[in-house]
């Protein structure tokens, strides 16, 4: 082989590896792109034909339970359809929609939250509250520290476990405190109510302040507690056809079986209260 | 140095030989060598360069002075320090059991050792509840004979870490051990040392850059640690919320705060890995 034709052969080669790597840095960069272009085939759409593909919904960790139960309806409704379902915390859910996540709908678990995406400009309409939570003590099986109420809490000697004050439940959690007056340290502040509510159950806190739909989904792994000042603390949940939904016809009709008699069964079921 | 047998982390840390002055950089490197590498370096700075980008600077001062960020900070620092001083105290003679004596299923110990380096950290926190929660299966005697609970203390954030960070201490320890020439501690056994005066005399001095390299891993890996601390030790201002944990929770509500705070922690481990690398990891 001459000299000449070897060192072509080698800028070849050369070539075809700077290229690959090229085309495999297109590829991850394409990922990002492609969610907003299905969005945009997909808001075109009139919304008056029959649902079909997915529905991708995100939604707060405490519908998990009822919407599940929902997506399966959803889908034996409407034969062709798919709903898929990221749960979360509200907060974090809001931050993966403002920064491009291609959902369909989103359900939060507080006002707050929602104002996240309309504030960001991401949300179709008004978002309409479809259900309402409630807190509850949640403690161990036989309430063996005999809790009966919120001031119970803040005797010395108990573990509780409460969320941060920066996710919906804290935040409730705290505004039902102050309306009873009373102050509360507790072991730690959790990163969602599930979390909180797991301390709970794997007995190493006595006793989180959480939503009645989390001890109900529990089961008999924990015991709840109604407490008065609960009723200070009532979260509204939103839920939002977001603005750009890649299905946007098959998220209203999602929406509509959530707000309607039958979904609003489902969802008191699981303890949740009605708007 | 090589002869001392700085192998694997130690080698990482130093950086390799030095490049002398006046060199032409990057001559005679094949472009399809050095156009991925290129690449690789890019992917791995472009991450910390955006967060310097987006950080907040015109508030950073005030983000940065509150009271909150040096609790977590200061605790931080006090964890890993005590995460790394239990690792060599249990970690070194363990990578000495390793690498020096021979017993049976001593390959599966190995990789039980090394099992928390791939181990999801939530996993490890699980375990570590599991272990010694308060209803764990030690965890429940410790509670009732001592009183004693890990979980939500910052013992229990201690605990967390070093289970995550004393493999890299270990396996870094055994490497430099398996490297080192044992002739030397056997010349030590004949002149009448006991096999503990030679590796208190001979060996441990014969491994020091191995074992300050691996305890700079492990300090580092503990700074960062985030799945195993919140899941055993929880989320207390003070008390058990380490730095990574605060970055996290702050993102929640205010990403400029949770920048802020990475910030701070990019800079320490920086400062700690650059530093300490030239002053003891270049021993010869």
């Amino acid at each position: 082989m001459t000299r000449s034709a070897r060192r072509t052969r080698r800028t070849r080669r050369t070539l075809r590896l700077a290229g690959a790597g090229a085309a495999a840095l297109l590829a991850l960069t394409a990922c990002s792109s492609s969610d907003s272009d299905s969005a945009d085939s997909g808001t075109s759409a009139s919304g008056s034909t029959k649902p079909s593909g997915t529905v991708n919904v995100f939604a707060a960790a405490s519908l998990k339970e009822s919407f599940t139960t929902l997506g399966k309806e959803f889908e034996e409704a409407h034969p062709g359809t798919e709903v898929t379902f990221n749960f979360g915390g509200s907060d974090t859910l809001a931050a993966s929609i403002t920064n491009g996540a291609g959902a369909d709908v989103f359900a939060a678990a507080s006002p707050k939250t929602m104002k996240i995406v309309t504030d960001a400009g991401d949300a179709t309409g008004t978002p309409a509250t479809f259900v309402r939570n409630q807190l509850e003590i949640a403690t161990l099986p036989g309430n063996p520290d005999n809790i009966s109420s919120l001031k119970d809490l803040t005797e010395s000697g108990l573990k509780v476990v409460l969320c941060d004050a920066e996710v919906p439940c804290g935040a409730a959690a705290r505004k039902a405190l102050d309306a009873g007056g009373l102050a509360l340290t507790p072991v730690s502040y959790e990163q969602d109510v599930k979390s909180a509510l797991t301390k709970v159950e794997l007995k190493e806190a006595d006793a989180a302040v959480v939503y009645r739909t989390d001890v109900k989904a529990a089961g008999d792994k924990v015991e709840g507690v109604d407490f008065p000042e609960s009723a200070d603390a009532i979260n509204d949940y939103p839920i939002a056809l977001l603005k750009d939904a890649p299905n946007a016809t098959a998220a209203k009709a999602f929406i509509e079986l959530v707000r309607s008699a039958e979904g609003q069964k489902v969802l008191t079921a699981a303890g949740f209260l009605k708007p | 140095m090589t002869s001392l047998g700085g192998t694997g982390a130690a080698d990482t840390l130093k950086g390799g030989p030095r490049r002398r002055r006046g060199r032409q950089p990057f001559k005679g490197v094949p472009l399809p060598l050095l156009i991925p590498a290129l690449l690789g370096l890019a992917f791995l700075i472009l991450p910390l360069v955006a967060l310097l980008v987006r950080a907040p600077w015109s508030t950073l001062p005030e983000q940065l002075t509150s009271a909150e960020v040096w609790q977590a900070l200061r605790l931080s620092l006090v964890c890993a320090t005590a995460a790394t001083a239990l690792s060599l105290l249990i970690g070194v003679p363990l990578a000495w059991l390793l690498a020096r004596t021979d017993f049976p299923g001593r390959g599966l110990v190995r990789a039980l050792v090394t099992l928390p380096l791939v181990l999801p950290p939530v996993v490890g926190g699980v375990a570590l509840l599991m272990a010694l929660g308060r209803n764990g299966i030690v965890g429940q005697w410790l509670d009732s004979w001592f009183g004693v609970t890990l979980p939500f203390t910052t013992a229990g954030v201690i605990v967390a870490e070093t289970f995550v960070a004393m493999p890299f201490l270990v396996i870094s320890v055994e490497g430099t051990l398996r490297a080192a020439d044992p002739r030397y501690e056997e010349a030590a056994t004949t002149l009448g040392a006991s096999r503990f005066t030679a590796f208190r005399r001979v060996t441990l001095p014969l491994i020091a850059p191995g074992i300050a390299a691996g305890a700079v891993l492990a300090w580092a890996r503990a700074l960062g640690e985030f799945g195993a601390t919140i899941t055993f030790a929880g989320n207390f201002p003070g008390r058990t919320q380490t730095m990574p944990l605060a970055v996290y929770l702050a993102l929640q509500s205010d990403p400029a705060a949770a920048i802020a705070l990475s910030l701070v922690l990019l800079a320490v481990s920086i400062a700690v890995l650059a530093g300490l690398r030239d002053r003891w990891m270049t021993a010869s």
